[in-house]
């Protein structure tokens, strides 16, 4: 098998009842934060399927991570969502590359 | 008191295309949605996202697929309570359900197909403790009647159309005080209702209050004050009559926990020999059921209701044969004749 295809980084996720969980994440699947941490059954509704249209993936980003810039639709998003701070964003525009190996995100509290 | 074959809870294109199915069969069906339009998330959350797993369409945008699928069930002249949540589904003596909506209506058959996708689209609640004491007592989430607001001291949170909007209306409208908090100093709303809101709080007459979050509520058997929280500039309390937190819509399974369903996960349990429920007579289809290998694609929806209708065919007509045909063999299709 081509080492290419067996890329993984590691990432944490602090739950909302505050215990942390260390993650895998292959790097060559186009795989998103949401989706990864709903392949791990972490409490995320990931509503709309990754649209940046529902609020249910909303996370901190608690790493000092470069990450991409958010989108004016996931910025319109994040105001749909609550508690939101500078460092917000939604799980489903994180795409998950290698340059994010051992980044830590919060699950922000859900809404109702 | 509305009469059919198959009540579908659920106008998304699932609920739609069942329509179709049934009516090849001779079925005739009403469909309730929560949502004032039919569509159900195509028509809510994206109708202007391409889907490129339609069978046939390389791309189709999600709400022409719903323009398309009206089109489609036009010759079975389905009904449709639209607007209205069902709350209570319950079997009769005579074997028939009656379903009745939030407002009374009520509907019977002696099928009832939940196509309800993700549940009924709700406003969407801050999570703040004591928010629900304060619901119908200082607490909005939708606007009824504006003039509840007269000679109020009003504040409403949100940076879309609706906060926007609102907030122009009310401060025309004889609130005695409109603010308007947000999270950011930009506003999504249409351009044209950003500039107006601009111009109103540069005039004083909308206390517009940005980089801020209200996150605490107090007040005795009415909310009295609002805790807003300011980026960078601390906390302030305000005195208030009404609070509008308008964060739009977000789905949620609703009454639907309460109808006796085995229900796993937020999914109604389905046997995937024709999507039965434990309850009999009653099935689900698309985004709502689960089973082993379940997938929430609208393609299998439209599988999962095609199997259904033959199944809720025999429980229509327990005696009567059915031969399956081909649309093709069909030499068109033939609709019920007009009401």
């Amino acid at each position: 098998m081509d080492s290419k295809t067996n890329k993984m980084i590691k990432v944490s996720v602090i739950d909302r009842k505050g215990e942390e969980h260390d993650l895998e994440a292959p790097t060559d699947m186009n795989m998103n934060l949401m989706e990864l941490c709903k392949a791990y059954e972490l409490p995320v509704k990931g509503t709309c399927g990754g649209m940046a249209m529902c609020a249910s993936c909303h996370c901190y980003v608690e790493s000092a991570h470069d990450l991409n810039e958010a989108s004016e639709d996931e910025e319109d998003m994040l105001d749909q969502a609550f508690f939101v701070e500078d460092n917000s964003r939604l799980g489903c525009q994180i795409f998950l590359t290698d340059d994010l190996d051992g980044l830590k995100i919060r699950l922000a509290e859900e809404s109702e | 008191m509305i009469k059919t074959d198959i009540i579908i809870i659920g106008a998304g294109p699932c609920g739609l295309f069942t329509v179709f199915e049934a009516g090849l069969l001779k079925l005739k069906c009403h469909l309730i949605d929560s949502l004032p339009i039919p569509g159900g998330q195509c028509a809510e959350i994206y109708p202007k996202k391409p889907i490129y797993d339609i069978p046939g369409y390389p791309s189709i945008l999600a709400g022409e697929l719903v323009d398309n699928l009206m089109e489609q069930i036009e010759p079975f002249q389905p009904g449709f309570t639209l607007g209205e949540t069902v709350d209570k589904v319950e079997k009769l003596e005579d074997g028939n359900f009656l379903v009745v909506t939030n407002r009374g209506k009520e509907h019977t058959a002696p099928v009832v197909a939940i196509a309800g996708g993700l549940g009924v689209f709700e406003p969407r609640k801050p999570p703040i403790g004591n928010i629900r004491d304060f619901e119908d007592k200082g607490i909005d989430y939708i606007v009824k009647d504006p003039e509840k607001f007269r000679d109020k001291k009003v504040v409403l949170s949100g940076g879309g159309d609706s906060a926007l909007d609102w907030a122009l209306f009310l401060a025309d409208g004889g609130a005695t005080e409109v603010s308007l908090v947000h999270r950011r100093s930009s506003f999504r709303g249409h351009p044209d209702s950003v500039d107006k809101v601009m111009q109103m709080a540069a005039d004083g007459k909308i206390n517009l209050i940005t980089d801020a979050e209200v996150i605490g509520l107090n007040g005795g058997d009415h909310l009295e004050e609002l805790i807003i929280r300011r980026k960078e500039k601390g906390e302030i309390k305000v005195t208030i009559d009404y609070w509008l937190p308008l964060f739009g819509l977000s789905p949620s399974l609703g009454p639907i926990a309460d109808w006796g369903l085995n229900i796993t996960k937020n999914s109604i349990e389905v046997d995937t020999f024709d999507y039965s429920t434990n309850v009999p007579g009653i099935y689900a289809i698309g985004d709502i059921n689960t089973y082993p290998g379940k997938l929430k694609l609208i393609l299998c929806g439209f599988h999962e209701a095609t199997l259904m209708v033959q199944s809720a065919f025999k429980t229509v007509y327990p005696d009567k044969r059915l031969s399956f045909k081909y649309t093709t063999v069909m030499g068109g299709i033939s609709g019920f004749e007009d009401k």
